[in-house]
């Protein structure tokens, strides 16, 4: 049995679940620095962040704006009121043994992004938490470092929406996108500033047969979600997360066709093995025991401070893509790359800006830019030099150039007849005719069989 | 309601609390021991039952204020010293615990 | 003048409030060092009886107050009466010290309590009982048991303790001194070890009302560390504790004087209310009807609170690990994590902190002055019972708890309430409970000043002949 035809009958259903790590200066509920990246173990603490006993947390406004610009960005609701909860649990990198985070109440919820593929993945919820401290294992003992410890985390949790990986790619690169143009985070995998969970499950298609049987309650079959869910932690790159997925969807459905049945449980990638492993199982699932952080007062969120807060928003990626291809005539695969960056395409836009005053046209340009790669940091005047000096600014255009050899020609009647007589040079004089009219752009090379090709015809 | 012996010991594994005298051959140890005492704090709180809160918006921060938060500045930390002052145990600059599994 | 230079000579410096103490430093009629002398000597002698100091430090500078051993003191050991913290020495003050610092008071030492500040009687200290200074015998309440000892035996000019439930009102009423527990976020509870974050509130256990007004004055007030503390000090407007109780409206709510209250302190507390009436005020009866069930809904919600806020004690960065918890922490850890586990929630938790809007909903009624009975203070019993025996209720957690009957409801509510000395049931003391509005200290200090000064109550002192 093949792959694909295993594939065939079956179809996985996929949520995602993204942690990123904002750039405050000051961590989430203390007023450590929060620039805690490769500093000595424990100097970025205080009795808050350490979990002493008397210590209070106190929000940081900045992660709450944060935030909300997140959640405004994936089309959410900020709500009017939102709470912090306590997750409960014991690991020893969580010091205050419960992490303060948003159950019942988050700040955003009911948001969505549109994919590539033109799909719309539901965000149920954007909502506000702490990080937790950094384990080390040496020989048999654990060593804890608490610097990142409350280092404010925003997590974003879809919808089971995701049908094929692909699609889990392009919503993580969107969504890393989307932090590096809102200026939130760095987001990079691999420091750990961003990373991805995912929940995976297969389920049977439903055949062709019942499809016909388009009933109410058929369809109703199909929207059920699988009875289990498999949760894929800790993955630091996407390229491994579109490994682990791809290895879960085909060990999950070889699983059901052998007959097994599959239960919840958590499981982590073996990078060296390119295999998925079980790390807890279902018996071992936690009870967090969530209630609202007595030691924070309920977030009322005003419609004037969304408000404020959106219109300090940069335009979004997709909004900048969208536009690039409508204003620029750029075809969709040209904006997406040069949006990739808003730096990358405030860059472009600058020299749109000024080689448009040199007729240089943006099609052109970004042509250029794209096939060069052309970095965000090279001088515009350089570059638009280049595009000039490459022929980019020249007139290929045949049609055109036939019309302006016209001019020239009707133009210059003594160096026709003198052409005529035998003077070839006499031919020169007709290209400079014709680069005087087309103020130096029009392409010598192909000018010489224009203007012979119509002298034989000029009698 | 009751809380058995079983209850206690399932809540008090949640709760990280080891149980002494916790061996299955010792019915007096302290899981039967809490048992007795939590089940009658528990038949008393069991009155709540008799109140009707329907409609009624729980309360969970008496202190009126809301919307607290503060500026994004820093403060100095405490120092790598005075962090582990209390540690029983430390190493590198780090607290120490029994080894966990690597999740 | 001069009269009053004598009255202070002739005093024992220990004897003296804390306003009278400041009077006499600022006239140098005796100096810091003389103070400090005399209290640590005073100690020295009485403590080892007592137990209520677990802490001595030895000064010659300040004004001495005694701080309960939940409160932090950078570099001074901190037990908060448990073996879990026998090694913990702060790196950091709560608020309150720093604001207590400010006011040149010194740290005598840290008094003995309830483990955690779990408990009614200071038998749950893992460092023994302290002793009620009325009667050895006793139990001196709790859980700011060595505070109120240490008030009452003059081992202090005042004293800080916690109150969560009852824990600063119960001990001061069963030693006869004052005990204050202001509005819930008045105080910051920065530094402060948490029992049950949204009802802890620390507060003065003082001589007289007027030092509990100035210390309230000393530690209220915002500090940027705690979320739920108001920014604004509390402050005694001038001529407002002189004011008397002319007109004032004082409820007696019916429910305070339930089965289960003594018929010695019962009798206490209506000879205090009829006291009240004479001196002018109006007496009005009112009903607070779901404080019925205000100790149920405190034994989920405390609890709750308290399984979570008790998971730090790891043993991994600070103190011992979690096996050396005291039965009475344990039980409330489990307690609080039934209530709150899956499946139960909604039936323990939220059920709870729904009836403890209800609870807020009686006592803004029996305040309202539009649509309730506009009552100014409530008054009634702090306790059902005078100081029992030690040992008595050790192994009985439920009658324990009922010790705190009447001063549970208005913490559910978040209001203040004040424990004035009213008399005595069989040679032991008994406290009046004066709860007002939040946030209006003002008024039931007005009202406990009045009582104080119309009676002789305050100059009568525990005889400590050992």
């Amino acid at each position: 049995m093949t792959g694909k035809r295993t594939m065939n009958n079956y179809e996985p259903v996929i949520g995602l679940e993204v942690h990123v790590e904002l750039n405050t200066k000051s961590k989430m509920f203390c007023r450590c620095s929060a620039d805690y990246f490769g500093k000595e173990p424990n100097t970025h603490t205080c009795p808050v962040c350490l979990g002493l006993p008397g210590a209070l947390p106190y929000i940081n406004q900045s992660a709450i704006e944060d935030c909300i610009k997140i959640g405004l960005a994936l089309n959410c609701s900020v709500s009017p009121i939102s709470r912090f909860e306590r997750k409960n649990y014991f690991y020893p990198d969580l010091s205050k043994g419960y992490q303060i985070s948003q159950y019942r109440w988050p700040l955003c919820i009911n948001g969505q992004l549109t994919l590539d593929n033109g799909q719309v993945i539901r965000i149920n919820r954007v909502h506000q938490e702490e990080d937790t401290g950094k384990l080390f294992h040496q020989e048999g003992q654990t060593l804890i470092d608490f610097n990142r410890s409350g280092v404010p985390l925003v997590e974003i949790v879809t919808e089971p929406d995701f049908r094929d990986v692909e699609a889990v790619r392009d919503y993580a690169k969107k969504l890393q996108q989307l932090f590096r143009y809102l200026g939130v985070s760095n987001a990079d995998m691999e420091r750990g500033d961003m990373r991805l969970e995912a929940n995976v499950s297969v389920r049977k298609v439903k055949s062709q047969k019942s499809k016909v049987k388009n009933t109410s309650q058929n369809l109703k079959v199909e929207e059920e979600l699988p009875p289990y869910r498999v949760e894929l932690k800790n993955i630091n790159s996407f390229r491994f997360m579109v490994a682990a997925i791809e290895y879960e969807i085909k060990r999950q459905i070889e699983a059901l066709e052998k007959g097994e049945k599959l239960s919840q449980e958590t499981r982590g990638w073996n990078g060296d093995k390119k295999c998925t492993y079980v790390q807890r199982s279902k018996e071992e699932a936690h009870d967090y025991r969530y209630f609202p952080e007595p030691d924070l007062p309920e977030l009322r969120i005003e419609e004037s401070r969304v408000k404020s807060l959106e219109s300090s928003m940069p335009e979004l990626p997709w909004s900048k893509n969208k536009r690039f291809e409508e204003e620029f005539k750029l075809s969709t695969a040209q904006a997406k790359i040069l949006t990739e960056t808003e730096e990358l395409a405030d860059y472009f836009e600058g020299l749109v800006e000024l080689g448009g005053k040199e007729g240089i046209d943006a099609v052109k340009i970004a042509n250029y830019v794209i096939n060069q790669k052309i970095g965000a940091g090279t001088s515009v005047e350089e570059v638009l030099g280049k595009i000039k000096a490459k022929g980019e600014g020249v007139i290929g255009d045949e049609r055109e150039l036939e019309k302006l050899a016209q001019e020239a020609i009707s133009e210059n009647e003594k160096a026709v007849a003198d052409y005529k007589s035998g003077k070839e040079a006499a031919l020169q004089v007709l290209i400079g005719g014709v680069m005087r009219l087309s103020k130096g752009k029009a392409d010598t090379s192909k000018l010489k069989p224009i203007l012979e090709k119509l002298l034989k015809v000029v009698t | 309601m009751k809380l058995t012996k079983d209850q206690v010991k399932k809540v008090a594994r949640l709760a990280n609390l080891p149980l002494t005298s916790d061996e299955e051959d010792l019915p007096e140890g302290e899981a039967g021991k809490y048992s007795e005492q939590l089940s009658r704090v528990l038949e008393y709180i069991d009155q709540l039952n008799q109140v009707d809160t329907t409609g009624v918006e729980p309360t969970f921060n008496v202190s009126g204020e809301s919307n607290i938060m503060r500026e994004d500045t820093t403060v100095a930390s405490l120092s790598q010293e005075e962090a582990l002052s209390n540690a029983p145990q430390k190493k590198e600059g780090m607290f120490v615990t029994k080894g966990v599994f690597e999740e | 003048m001069q009269n009053s230079k004598l009255q202070v000579k002739n005093q024992n410096l220990t004897g003296l409030t804390l306003i009278e103490t400041l009077r006499g430093l600022k006239e140098k009629i005796f100096s810091e060092e003389e103070l400090n002398k005399a209290y640590l000597n005073k100690i020295a002698k009485l403590n080892p009886k007592l137990n209520a100091f677990l802490k001595i430090e030895k000064n010659s500078r300040g004004i001495p107050a005694a701080i309960k051993d939940c409160i932090l003191t950078k570099g001074i050991k901190t037990t908060a009466g448990s073996k879990i913290l026998s090694n913990f020495v702060p790196p950091y003050n709560a608020t309150v010290i720093e604001k207590l610092l400010e006011q040149k008071v010194n740290v005598i030492g840290k008094t003995n309590c309830d483990e955690f500040t779990m408990g009614s009687s200071g038998e749950n200290s893992a460092y023994g009982p302290t002793k009620n200074p009325w009667d050895l015998n006793k139990v001196p309440g709790g859980s700011s048991s060595g505070s109120a000892a240490a008030v009452a035996a003059d081992l202090c000019t005042f004293a800080l303790g916690t109150d969560t439930g009852g824990s600063i009102r119960q001990p001061a009423s069963l030693c006869g001194v004052v005990g204050l527990r202001p509005s819930y976020g008045r105080v910051s509870r920065y530094g402060t070890i948490a029992m049950a974050s949204s009802f802890d509130q620390i507060g003065p256990l003082t001589k007289s009302v007027e030092d509990a007004a100035l210390v309230l004055e000393w530690i209220s007030g915002g500090d940027n560390y705690d979320s739920n503390c108001r920014k604004e000090k509390f402050t005694m407007q001038p001529g407002k504790l002189r004011g008397g109780i002319k007109g004032l409206k004082v409820g007696v709510p019916k429910e305070f004087f339930s089965q289960g209250l003594e018929g010695g302190v019962e009798k206490i507390i209506r000879d205090a209310i009829k006291k009240l009436e004479e001196m002018g005020a109006e007496i009005i009866e009112v009903s607070l009807p779901s404080c019925e069930y205000a100790m149920a809904a405190y034994y989920i919600l405390v609890p709750s609170e308290i399984s979570s806020n008790y998971a730090r004690y790891d043993g991994i960065r600070f103190g011992n690990t979690r096996e050396n918890f005291g039965d009475e922490v344990k039980r409330r850890i489990m307690l609080g994590t039934f209530a709150l586990s899956t499946g139960y929630y909604d039936d323990y938790f939220a059920k709870a902190a729904r009836v403890r809007t209800l609870i807020r909903q009686d006592f803004q009624k029996a305040f309202g002055p539009s649509t309730g009975s506009g009552c100014d203070v409530i008054v009634g019993p702090v306790s059902p019972t005078t100081a029992w025996n030690l040992g008595e209720k050790v192994i009985d957690p439920l009658a324990m708890y009922m010790a705190d009957i009447y001063t549970v409801p208005g913490n559910l509510a978040g209001i203040p309430g004040l424990s004035v000395p009213c008399g005595f049931s069989k040679g032991l003391p008994v406290g009046l409970q004066i709860l007002g509005k939040q946030w209006d200290e003002e008024t039931i200090l007005q009202v406990g000043y009045a009582y104080e000064q119309a009676t002789s109550r305050r100059k009568e002192k525990p005889k400590l002949s050992f």
